[in-house]
């Protein structure tokens, strides 16, 4: 597992609220993370957590309005990803940090073909003429495992099934040989025996280009299998962030240690009834002055309704936002 | 682990099948058939949760709805608690629907938007029974608290509540009718980690109450071990295998059922680098043009020459765990010489 280094990128207190007609949605507060030469972090909460609007935050892709970054700071290469234009910040997209998104469907423009559009990152960003750039677009099928490449090029992507669609939203990504790699939720849409040949690849590709990747996901499982770090998020907030193994096995913020037992397992030992969270993720209309998860928490006290925790150190590398402390199983000194 | 419940069967499937026509050139003429269901058979006990699983499109949610005669089967017969509806007509299928009802997958799409929650929980009181609007009034509330919804909210409109709580209205309006047997298709895909276990929860809790009886359709194998008694698993219309729970998942005897298991990701970094997984080659072939012979040997990790031929029958390996594969052929003593050649076959196989 890679550790330390000087991190690729690096988030400091990223704020992003969108602003509609009933109010304004605080979506991510204060966020600060950073990511590695080579590694891989794992991305974990539900729907509205965050997650997504974080990543497309850092590269401005979010489409504003409605959405506002607010504050905060993305260090990559030695620039402030939230202060550089939008022509060095197109420049960026594409060829030093890469994207798939979930549906490779919606993602594909059904109307070029698989080579143009493998191409088209090649020509802007690299400046190769057409036949490199298609000796290189059938390289990079051939990198992500799909057969008879050269006679693939010429098709659509409704030619193509789910997995190879998304085989082939992983090549453009990764055309110009980019530093970061953001995958949101790239298996959600997939087939359980299809989204375990796309993890397969993944970490052969690592193996090879060795970029670092920041994967988004719901699946606990699938984070299991493939991430060196985890951060978990809720509300809009980090709320934990470990090593992978040190995270399932020592898991120290109560949504972390709930959401672990809420996950049934194929093999594992089967409980005779689900554990619950009760209640519903908060609604996040103004920035939270007090911690998120304190509605649905079973060890939430009076400082919870009062102050947002911060993030404090509780192992190596290992941090998490909570007053409440597993090991003496009362409110924690800081 | 089958017969715990009461032992007596709800629902009797045989040879089920649904082809739908496909139609094509200027005269629409039929060229083909979808065989989304191909000759599939099972039984589904009182009490019990029959698990139904498979990836996308092999013919699962098809397979729940025709059960429940949500369409016009092409073949086989469907028995529910006693009666024939296979081939039943819409006049003597009505009375019989208050005793099987479903629940959909997302709750959005299944809820009218401009309907309360109170006129849709009402909405199969109005049609099948004659109460009066105090007695339904009535009921209605009475199912809001059996599915935990706060009765307040009687009123509100499906866009006011979360995917969760939206479930709980289509299993509310699911259960107006004291229904005996439920299809719940994918009732949780559509739904958040944290949610997803309050609605099983709740599913089994009804099912303790009120002695329901569900088959449960999804394609996500650790939530149908934690639901189902009995598991069925289909690819591509055809159900491969079929065991009581324990049994297949630990030891799935079809190749697929064992690939399928072995392709989901354990929520545990010190299993999930060990373990091994069985890739599959390729994608699912189309069930318009499926394979001859047995429809999973294109991807079969296990493939023998006999399976590209010869489609496999259905065997018996085990009290109430059935598969349909070759590899399990010798097993069973049929006639001596077909026994002994499909034998022969293997060895040749197994000698490569």
């Amino acid at each position: 597992m890679p550790d330390g280094g000087v991190p690729v990128l690096a988030v400091k207190d990223l704020k992003t609220v969108f602003r509609t007609r009933s109010g304004e949605v605080h979506a991510v507060n204060k966020v600060s993370f950073d990511l590695r030469p080579g590694e891989l972090l794992g991305v974990v909460g539900e729907s509205g957590s965050g997650k997504s609007v974080t990543m497309m935050s850092l590269i401005g892709l979010l489409p504003s309005p409605p959405a506002e970054v607010r504050s905060g700071q993305v260090m990559f290469g030695g620039e402030d990803l939230l202060k550089v234009k939008e022509e060095r910040l197109r420049a960026l997209r594409g060829a030093r940090i890469g994207f798939v998104f979930q549906d490779p469907m919606t993602s594909l423009n059904p109307v070029f073909t698989v080579g143009y559009q493998l191409m088209e990152p090649l020509r802007k960003h690299m400046g190769m003429d057409k036949p490199a750039a298609r000796k290189r677009a059938k390289e990079l099928l051939e990198l992500v495992g799909i057969p008879d490449a050269e006679r693939r090029l010429g098709d659509y992507p409704h030619q193509f099934s789910g997995g190879m669609r998304q085989r082939v939203m992983i090549a453009i990504a990764l055309a110009c040989d980019p530093e970061v790699l953001i995958a949101d939720e790239p298996t959600t849409a997939l087939d359980v025996t299809i989204q375990a040949q796309i993890l397969e690849l993944m970490k052969e590709l690592r193996e090879k280009l060795g970029m670092a990747v920041i994967w988004i996901t719901h699946d606990l499982g699938v984070i299991a299998g493939i991430a060196d770090r985890v951060m978990v998020m809720y509300g809009g907030q980090v709320v934990e962030q470990a090593p992978v193994r040190e995270l399932f096995g020592n898991p120290q913020h109560p949504y972390t240690r709930a959401l672990l037992k809420t996950v049934p397992s194929v093999s594992g030992e089967r409980a005779e009834k689900l554990a619950v969270i009760e209640g519903q993720p908060p609604i996040l209309s103004a920035e939270p002055a007090a911690c998120p998860f304190r509605a649905r928490c079973p060890q939430a006290f009076d400082r919870c309704a009062r102050e947002n925790p911060a993030r404090v150190p509780v192992g190596p590398g290992h941090d998490a936002a909570c007053f409440w402390d597993p090991e003496t199983g009362g409110p924690r000194n800081v | 682990m089958f017969d715990t419940r009461t032992g007596r069967k709800l629902v009797e499937v045989h040879n089920l099948k649904m082809h739908f026509p496909i139609h094509a050139g200027f005269f629409r003429r039929r060229v083909g058939e979808v065989k989304a269901v191909d000759d599939v058979s099972f039984d589904i006990y009182e009490g019990e949760t029959l698990g139904l699983v498979g990836e996308s499109g092999c013919g699962k949610s098809t397979c729940g709805r025709a059960v429940l005669r949500l369409y016009d089967i092409t073949s086989g017969s469907i028995w529910l608690n006693g009666e024939e509806i296979g081939e039943a007509d819409f006049h003597r299928l009505r009375p019989l629907r208050p005793t099987m009802q479903m629940v959909f997958q997302d709750p959005q799409a299944s809820l009218n938007p401009r309907m309360t929650v109170a006129r849709i929980i009402a909405e199969p009181l109005d049609e099948h029974t004659t109460l009066s609007r105090a007695e339904k009034t009535e009921r209605v509330f009475e199912l809001m608290d059996a599915v935990g919804l706060n009765r307040d909210f009687a009123n509100r409109y499906p866009h006011e509540f979360s995917g969760g709580q939206r479930q709980r209205i289509g299993i509310a309006r699911a259960l107006a009718l004291n229904p005996r047997f439920i299809v719940c298709d994918e009732p949780i895909a559509a739904l958040d980690v944290s949610i997803q276990a309050q609605v099983v929860n709740l599913l089994e809790e009804l099912q303790d109450r009120l002695g329901l009886t569900y088959l449960f359709i999804s394609h996500d194998l650790s939530m149908v071990r934690h639901i189902a008694d009995r598991v069925a698993v289909m690819y591509l219309g055809k159900v491969v295998e079929l065991a009581p729970r324990d049994a297949l998942y630990a030891t799935p005897k079809h190749p697929y059922t064992e690939a399928l298991l072995s392709a989901v990701p354990e929520p545990d970094p010190s299993i999930e680098t060990r373990k091994k997984h069985i890739l599959l080659k390729g994608d699912v072939p189309s069930p318009a043009n499926p394979p001859e012979g047995c429809n999973f040997c294109t991807r079969c990790p296990k493939v023998m020459d006999i399976c590209r031929k010869v489609e496999p029958p259905t065997f018996q390996v085990a009290p109430g765990h059935s598969v349909a594969c070759h590899l399990y052929s010798e097993t069973i003593q049929k006639t001596a010489g077909e026994t002994a050649a499909i034998e022969a076959q293997e060895s040749t196989q197994q000698g490569e």
